[in-house]
């Protein structure tokens, strides 16, 4: 990799620090800002949190001259819930149903690292069969959020169509995860220990069909929106970055990939079984929103890929630890063995105790890197719990892809970044 | 040949006269009222269908009285006026927008048989033509009621007295501005072929399927198409209300019966925009005629019409369901650098073909070959500059 160049890098860094980007305003400067600078004729503008296209309560302070945007503040906390605060008073089985809510797009990718990280903790290995099955949904989910992308890229762009056939698109593949996992989001499939459920009879079937359906479907995006003149024309050349200010931003996932930075941690911190499938990682080369868009694209199209790998190489055996510290006993073994009754009321009430110990688990989800880091005090629930979440640090980037664009641009640029509010507050 | 003067004012006016004339007034009136509401029905449901979707379905018949139920709503909501609103600026700018868009109307042929006859219909037993006026400079009067359509919408978002809306009219007035230029030199194409200005006039002359859209040659037909479109705001030219990045653009601010006013007239619009496509470049009225007197003179002329209207109101649509929007500059980029050079251009050589084909010396073919060619050859040049001028945007992007 040809990057982090001293040179380079030092220039990154001189313009990441320079504060021509950055608007630092308090909330009186502000509100006190009203109306017209009349010396420099800029105009402070307030784009959200009720914005049509700020993906949900995302603000941003814009200082502009005329419609060019000059600097940016992104504000966040608007849908702060204190997640990680109540992570601190779950047990670890109940842990999942919390962190599920926080990428809401891509709620198994929380389910996995958060699983992940309790997993290295309590020092178990799960099944081959539930680490296959983990992949599976993982895929499957990561088609639902890049679809889900598409969609509100197009609607943000003013291809109204787009948002329509992307949520048909993803609602096919929420069919897939509701017949697995019961639930169209927040599943709380995967759990330490493995995964909830056993796939369900036909799931094979199911998701060929399921396979088959999507391919042409990008075909047709293709037609309506990349090869579209008016949509290269928008986001060829818009918001770009380079590789060694995405770097320096602690940007990972699509963003950092369209520098022509390959980072996947899939390939590159193999987790669950990525070593075992075949895949590409998807770069760009400019670093612009068209890069970002393409990426995700053909990111489909790899999940696509991947997922017919694992159809056919989907191993036997348990989906989750036959460990009963870990994993409830099965309903019918209640009503039997006094140790399964004991076992089943300890693991619900008490919940399972965890060594001593901190963890990071990492993933690659749709949005980047994202990572778990957990504090165990040897209690049965975690002593903290931090979710790296990569639409946090990737919001970072927004005042640098920003600066001296259009409004329209800057819409745009925030679709192309694919924020999810409910992980950057968290 | 068409009369110069409408044969109903041409001769003494009576209160028979001013009867038909208010006749013809309230009928043209209830007709684009019906045909907004339908506008608005058939938009949403063709526009679900496209996205598979159902549409509206619940008020009437297919949803066919949704606008209606729409309209009362609004009717009945609180009609806010905001505190920093220039209040009398506020108020007028709706109707700013609406009279303009009926008045367009008003000179628009809508039926009459101008293939085998002169285009007059008997109205209660007087002779007139099937518009509501035939000014002498029609073509001339729509292209002002155009432009006065500007004020409405420039004017709304700048008495709103607040952000959002200031940004759609600043828009809103580069945008209309420079679009009514081209859209007007694609019109001259037409004025300068049909040798009048009166929409009668030019329906008249495209009555034997000589219609201007070939006689043209098609290019200002396309231009006066886009440039119609961005005069429109709609989509992909919708920049000024573009809800993704302006909100409502410069309706942010308006409620109740005001925005319904706006937004009447947005499809008011659409549809006399619709009408005068058809009157310029596709012969208006002008259709195979066959059958007895009643059915030529009042039936199938103003059945081609709104055929042709309809195929219109179908193509915006569509443009909606399908195109991504332009962003700002691209936009003036495509205006001032493409349309108002291709229409200029296109202008002289039809001026050029208009002389030779006067002028018995001159060789007609020859001015045709070279000046669609030169056309040709100067509208490449434009694309390729302004190609390489764009990489190298781009690539200083890369570079910063």
């Amino acid at each position: 990799m040809a990057v982090a160049e001293p040179e380079a890098m030092q220039q990154a860094l001189d313009r990441l620090t320079s504060g021509e980007a950055v608007l630092s305003l308090s909330e009186t400067e502000a509100e006190a800002a009203e109306g017209f600078d009349e010396a420099g004729e800029t105009m402070i503008m307030n784009m959200g949190p009720q914005h049509p296209s700020t993906h949900g309560v995302l603000r941003l302070v814009l200082e502009l001259r005329g419609e060019t945007v000059l600097r940016t503040k992104p504000v966040i906390g608007y849908l702060h819930t204190g997640m990680e605060k109540t992570g601190e008073q779950l047990t670890y089985l109940q842990g999942p149903t919390n962190v599920t809510r926080m990428d809401y797009a891509s709620p198994l990718f929380n389910e996995l690292v958060f699983s992940l990280a309790t997993e290295m903790l309590l020092g178990i290995e799960v099944p081959e069969r539930a680490t296959w099955i983990r992949m599976l949904m993982c895929e499957v989910n990561r088609i639902a959020s890049h679809l889900l992308f598409m969609a509100t890229n197009g609607m943000d762009l003013g291809a109204v169509s787009m948002m329509l056939y992307g949520w048909r698109e993803r609602e096919e593949t929420l069919r897939f995860l509701e017949k697995v996992t019961g639930l169209r989001m927040n599943h709380n499939y995967i759990r330490p220990g493995g995964v909830a459920a056993d796939l369900p009879d036909g799931w094979r079937d199911d998701l060929l069909r399921l396979l088959e359906l999507i391919p042409p479907r990008l075909e047709e995006y293709d037609v309506l929106m990349t090869g579209q003149p008016i949509w290269r024309e928008r986001l060829q050349g818009v918001g770009v970055i380079s590789a060694e200010e995405a770097l320096a931003l602690g940007t990972t996932g699509p963003i950092l990939r369209s520098t022509g930075y390959a980072w996947d941690l899939r390939r590159d911190l193999p987790y669950l079984a990525y070593d075992e499938l075949e895949f590409d990682v998807v770069v760009g080369t400019y670093g612009d929103c068209f890069d970002r868009y393409a990426i995700r694209l053909n990111e489909i199209r790899e999940s696509i890929r991947m997922l017919v790998q694992l159809a056919d190489r989907m191993p036997g055996g348990d989906y989750r630890i036959q460990d009963k510290k870990v994993t409830p006993p099965p309903r019918g073994r209640i009503d039997e063995s006094m140790e399964a009754l004991i076992h089943h009321f300890k693991i619900f009430t008490e919940g399972f105790k965890v060594p001593e110990g901190e963890v990071y688990a990492a993933v690659e989800s749709p949005r980047g890197e994202l990572g778990c880091y957990i504090v165990s005090d040897g209690s049965a629930t975690p002593y903290r719990m931090h979710i790296r979440a990569p639409s946090f640090v990737n919001l970072q980037t927004l005042p640098y892809l920003m600066q001296d664009s259009l409004i329209a641009d800057a819409v745009a640029i925030i679709s192309s970044v694919d924020p999810i509010m409910g992980e950057v507050d968290r | 040949m068409t009369p110069l003067v409408d044969p109903l004012l041409s001769g003494p006016i009576g209160l028979q006269e001013i009867l038909v004339v208010v006749f013809k007034v309230v009928v043209a009136f209830a007709f684009l009222m019906v045909a907004v509401m339908f506008m608005v029905w058939f938009e949403r449901k063709l526009i679900g269908d496209m996205q598979n979707r159902i549409g509206p379905n619940r008020a009437g018949p297919w949803g066919i009285l949704q606008t209606l139920a729409d309209g009362v709503k609004l009717f009945f909501k609180e009609d806010l006026l905001p505190d920093n609103a220039d209040r009398f600026v506020f108020k007028l700018a709706p109707y700013l927008a609406l009279i303009p868009a009926f008045l367009i109307f008003t000179v628009v042929p809508v039926g009459g048989n101008y293939s085998t006859g002169d285009g007059t219909v008997s109205l209660f037993g007087e002779e007139t033509l099937l518009q509501v006026a035939d000014p002498p400079v029609g073509v001339l009067f729509v292209l002002a009621m155009s432009s006065v359509a500007v004020y409405g919408v420039m004017l709304a978002g700048w008495s709103s007295g607040s952000k959002y809306p200031l940004l759609g009219s600043v828009r809103a007035t580069a945008q209309m501005i420079s679009y009514e230029a081209a859209l007007s030199l694609s019109v001259l194409s037409v004025i300068l072929l049909s040798g009048t200005l009166s929409t009668s006039g030019i329906v008249a002359e495209q009555s034997q399927w000589n219609w201007n859209l070939w006689l043209t040659g098609f290019i200002p037909f396309a231009i006066f198409l886009i440039s119609g479109t961005a005069e429109l705001n709609r989509p992909p030219f919708d920049l000024v209300e573009a809800e993704q990045e302006l909100v409502g653009g410069f309706h942010t601010e308006y409620s109740a019966v005001r925005f319904a006013l706006f937004f009447l007239a947005e499809f008011m619009n659409t549809v006399t925009m619709s009408a005068i496509i058809v009157t310029l470049f596709l012969g208006g009225p002008n259709g195979p005629m066959f059958g007895p007197e009643w059915l030529q003179s009042w039936v199938l002329p103003s059945l081609w019409f709104f055929l042709k209207l309809f195929v219109f109101l179908f193509v915006f649509v569509w443009f909606r369901a399908t195109l991504p929007r332009f962003r700002y500059d691209q936009l003036m980029d495509m205006g001032w650098k493409l349309l108002i050079p291709a229409a200029l251009g296109w202008f002289l050589i039809l001026a050029g073909i208009q002389v030779a084909s006067d002028n018995d010396d001159i060789n007609l073919a020859l001015v045709v070959i070279v000046g669609v060619a030169i056309f040709f050859a100067g509208m490449g040049l434009l694309m390729l500059a302004m190609r390489s001028s764009r990489r190298q945007r781009q690539l200083s992007g890369v570079t910063d």
